[in-house]
């Protein structure tokens, strides 16, 4: 950084005290003195320029070989950082996705247990109340013991699937942890390849100064929102409440297609 | 319980319409369509986005259109336009679940015909009053 500095500061004051130059050769009709000047001016500013572009793409190389994006190098390791950590985020999509699953399969299971245990109780809680208030033969009433000796068995049996549903429930949980780090190490790779991509976009920038390059930022955001087609989607808005352009939850929803008629 | 729950508030719906449920993550679907199956509709059908969905729903005599919006292929609100712009099908109620909340989404979906419209998260209760709400109007 602070050789570019003095590189800059360099060529400044070459410029000022040439140009000063320049203007008094001229005025006295100094005229070969004045290209000479001229020339000097652009050497300057060439060196300038090479110094920069040099440190650009020595810094792009830097980058390519420190995230091992050229797969011509045979000793990068099997796969770039980049393709590793796509592969890590797949990777956290097929143990989401298992352990949703999983977890669907083991209440999907479970509900017919509950829904049988349940309707069967209301029955007998019906037979058992004609017994009570003695509407009941002592023919029915052994039909109905072996009945609630049954269900108990049911009972025990079906509570303790249940129980072991709920634990498996419970550890198909344990995605949670294994994704938490895989994501935390992408989110790292990001981190960094986004501050190495700032450095470059700074070199870069050193680089169109010396070449007097401007950019019209404007005309650029302008190119980057029309790319954004609200139709195809955004996914989850993970700010919502701090927006004011997005419905934080469904009663804001309501809301607002309400004031729309709806 | 949750059945109880349903049973005790229930509006007259034909518990054997045909519905169509449209999201690209097989687990939704399915959350989707275990929530319907509580509810009591269990004449479901699934397609992963629009452009295996529009077929079905042309072909298949289908009676509401629950749709995800960003899915790959073609999105749910395209589907919800080639819906409406179809002479059979531009009754057919829709409700989209969906994870986009930008107001100008939601008035986009307005504005091309939606009937409801949950965002992700949601509950178990909002999709059933949302489809209460659907068929009410629909219905009445």
């Amino acid at each position: 950084m602070e050789h570019q500095d003095s590189n800059e500061v360099d060529l400044e004051s070459t410029l000022k005290s040439n140009a000063r130059q320049l203007v008094d050769s001229l005025e006295q009709g100094n005229f070969g003195e004045a290209v000479q000047l001229i020339n000097e001016l652009n050497k300057a500013r060439d060196r300038g320029l090479y110094l920069e572009v040099g440190k650009l793409t020595r810094e792009l190389h830097n980058a390519i070989v420190n995230f091992q994006l050229d797969p011509r190098v045979p000793h990068a390791k099997e796969v770039s950082q980049i393709a590793d950590a796509t592969e890590r985020l797949n990777y956290v999509v097929t143990m989401t996705e298992r352990a949703a699953n999983r977890t669907m399969d083991l209440v999907e299971q479970s509900a017919p247990l509950v829904n049988d245990l349940s309707s069967e109780a209301d029955l007998l809680a019906e037979d058992w109340g004609r017994f009570m208030r003695r509407e009941m033969s002592a023919e029915a009433f052994r039909e109905l013991a072996k009945r609630i000796e049954l269900f108990l068995a049911r009972s025990q049996r079906d509570t303790g699937k249940l129980s072991g549903h709920l634990n498996d429930i419970l550890l198909a949980q344990d995605y949670q942890d294994l994704t938490g780090q895989v994501i935390k190490r992408v989110t790292q790779l990001v981190t960094e390849v986004e501050s190495n991509l700032l450095k470059l976009v700074l070199m870069a920038s050193q680089v169109d100064r010396f070449a007097g390059i401007d950019h019209d930022h404007e005309e650029l955001r302008a190119e980057q929102n029309k790319e954004k087609n609200p139709s195809r989607g955004e996914g989850p808005q993970i700010h919502a409440d701090k927006r004011d352009d997005v419905a934080s939850n469904q009663d804001d929803v309501d809301d607002l297609l309400s004031s729309l008629g709806f | 319980m949750l059945q109880a729950f349903w049973d005790c508030t229930e509006v007259d719906l034909d518990k054997n319409m045909k519905i169509l449920i449209v999201d690209d993550f097989s687990t939704m679907r399915r959350i989707i369509k275990n929530l319907l199956r509580d509810l009591g509709f269990t004449n479901t059908a699934e397609a992963d986005d629009g452009v295996t969905a529009l077929p079905m729903l042309q072909s298949g005599s289908f009676d509401f259109l629950v749709t995800d919006w960003n899915m790959p292929g073609m999105t749910g609100i395209d589907l919800l336009r080639a819906v409406r712009a179809d002479d059979r099908l531009k009754h057919l109620p829709v409700l989209m679940v969906t994870a986009e909340a930008k107001r100008d989404q939601i008035i986009e979906a307005a504005q091309a015909g939606v009937n409801g419209y949950v965002v992700k998260p949601f509950t178990a209760q909002v999709l059933k009053e949302k489809i209460e709400k659907i068929f009410e109007r629909v219905n009445g």
